[in-house]
């Protein structure tokens, strides 16, 4: 193993964060912000509450969520994606550094930022409501899982795209709309029984639901099928990621 | 002592169906300074390519150091440093930090020391807290070789390591290959600028249309295929040789006021002497005599077009 390596691909992309910080922490906070304003004020005027949780502290961890996979798959993306543009990747695939130190430390780095992003929100929301968290262990693991899952996806997609507009197109075809169907602003079950049953399609679905659950105990899916379902997909990132660098695809000809 | 260096039958096929490089055959010792010369898109950069790890071979056999190229990588790819052609650099970085996370990123750990020696020498010393985005092409060169210097390698590739760089960073850069091969660091380079191979390197490549035609020790490259071209500068223009020149071999050139004359250095011995009683018993007159050796290009040129 080459740690070294690895920990210097973590560390440079981490400086590239906090190069900018104030833009990577800025925008998460003003976007948490407005949903207290649109979605905790104006609509939890009229739902004051769900499962017995206030409207407000509901959609804290569906929001936080929401962040979480957009910052992870920006971040991969782009990680992976500007070396390739700027042919500075020669240098990657030059050095004694496998494939998967490789994914260690730009995955890493990638969903280490996003789980920052996630405590900051989470910070930020705190002075708008009251939020308890009843199971800190399971917050904290379904914020890494998921981060780490969205960041190999990201990384994924980076290595797919050959221009920037592509980098853009699978979050916002895919994932923005899979997160706002998927719960982060209210509970499935309001829902008709048939989109209740298209939900469960929805990866996101899965993966707020055991988030909530480690809040406030209260979840539309079993906590063990959240945790399984997360790690279903992270696994199905990880077989991908290995096809990508067994065959080369898009790094090597 | 066994090459460090060792490729046989190494053939690349792109997916595209174009055979990059066909069946080549090469041993480079260690201590070398080996120039590989071709035309563009001879397979120059696909044969450094695939040593560094950039490009999958299709078949054959790439041992450095000994070690297997895909199967031991991180032996044979901590050994080696490279330039590549183009400017690839992360622009908003600044000198010192570039260099630096290619040491680690090469599993070296952090020594500052070595990495102001390598900037001083390549007078980058000063430029060191400067973004790479503000330096001129030639700053960012030099940046490149730095970069493939910080983890001090045993083995250096230099694609095109001119190509778009002034004088001085030219001497300054042959003079760390010089250094370099002091210690014992083998050298590999590729180039257009014939006059480079020829004053620097030891031996040399010729590759072409993927395949690698030669492969000589530059001296005996130069003797073997050196022409020898003799030059008669005369004091009158003639129009028609003589008869009693001909039989001599010679050629009326530059407009009649020269007299050449081609010969085989190595192999043939001339009789200049002859030649000169023959213009004298014509009653030519001349007012100059030169001899010229062909230059690599001149016989890189010939090999290509074959």
């Amino acid at each position: 193993m080459n740690w070294r390596g690895v920990s210097t691909i973590f560390v440079y992309e981490m400086k590239r964060f906090f190069r900018t910080l104030f833009q990577s922490l800025i925008s998460p906070v003003i976007s948490t912000t407005l949903y207290f304003v649109v979605f905790g004020s104006a609509i939890g005027g009229r739902i004051t509450q769900i499962d017995g949780v206030s409207y407000g502290a509901f959609i804290v961890p569906g929001m936080i969520m929401l962040s979480l996979l957009t910052q992870s798959i920006s971040n991969a993306s782009f990680g992976i994606y500007f070396p390739r543009f700027s042919g500075t990747i020669y240098e990657y695939l030059s050095a004694p550094v496998s494939a998967m130190e490789m994914v260690m430390g730009f995955v890493g780095a990638a969903a280490a930022k996003s789980v920052l992003i996630g405590l900051v929100i989470l910070a930020t929301s705190t002075l708008f409501v009251s939020v308890s968290i009843m199971h800190p262990f399971w917050m904290m693991l379904f914020l890494v899982l998921t981060a780490v899952t969205f960041s190999l996806f990201g990384f994924i997609i980076g290595l797919w795209a050959d221009g920037f507009e592509k980098l853009q197109i699978i979050p916002l075809l895919i994932v923005t709309p899979l997160t706002f169907l998927g719960g982060s602003f209210y509970s499935i079950r309001v829902l008709p029984p048939f989109w209740q049953q298209v939900s469960y399609f929805n990866p996101v679905v899965y993966l707020i639901s055991g988030f909530r659950w480690a809040f406030y105990e209260v979840s539309d899916v079993s906590l063990y099928v959240s945790l399984g379902m997360t790690c279903v997909f992270m696994a199905v990132c990880l077989l991908a990621v290995g096809w990508i660098f067994r065959t080369g695809y898009r790094l090597k000809t | 002592m066994p090459p460090i260096i060792h490729v046989a039958g190494l053939s690349k096929t792109y997916s595209s169906g174009f055979s990059a490089l066909k069946n080549i055959k090469l041993d480079i010792g260690q201590g070398e300074i080996f120039a590989l010369l071709g035309p563009n898109g001879a397979g120059k950069t696909t044969l450094i390519s695939i040593l560094c790890g950039i490009v999958t071979k299709s078949s054959g056999t790439a041992l450095v150091g000994g070690h297997d190229i895909e199967r031991e990588f991180r032996a044979t790819r901590r050994m080696i440093g490279l330039v590549p052609q183009e400017l690839h650099l992360s622009i908003f970085e600044k000198v010192w930090d570039a260099v630096s996370f290619s040491r680690t990123l090469f599993g070296l750990p952090r020594n500052d020391g070595q990495i102001e020696l390598i900037l001083k020498e390549l007078s980058l010393w000063d430029k060191r807290n400067d973004k790479i985005m503000a330096l001129s092409g030639g700053m960012k060169r030099r940046v490149l070789i730095a970069k493939a210097l910080a983890h001090e390698p045993k083995v250096l590739f230099l694609d095109e390591p001119t190509a778009g760089v002034d004088v001085e960073l030219r001497k300054d850069m042959w003079n760390v290959v010089r250094g370099l091969r002091e210690n014992g660091v083998t050298i590999i380079l590729t180039t257009h600028y014939i006059e480079e191979a020829e004053e620097m390197a030891d031996r040399v490549g010729v590759i072409n249309k993927g395949e690698l035609i030669l492969v000589e020790d530059k001296k005996t490259l130069m003797e073997k295929l050196g022409q020898k071209r003799l030059s008669i500068l005369l004091d009158q223009p003639l129009s028609t040789l003589p008869k009693k020149l001909q039989g001599h071999g010679l050629e009326i050139a530059d407009g009649g006021k020269q007299l050449q004359y081609r010969y085989d250095g190595r192999h043939q011995k001339p009789d200049i002497a002859g030649l000169l009683r023959g213009l004298d018993a014509a009653k030519i007159g001349y007012h100059d005599v030169a001899t010229t050796q062909s230059s690599l290009e001149e016989i890189f040129l010939g090999l290509v077009k074959q």
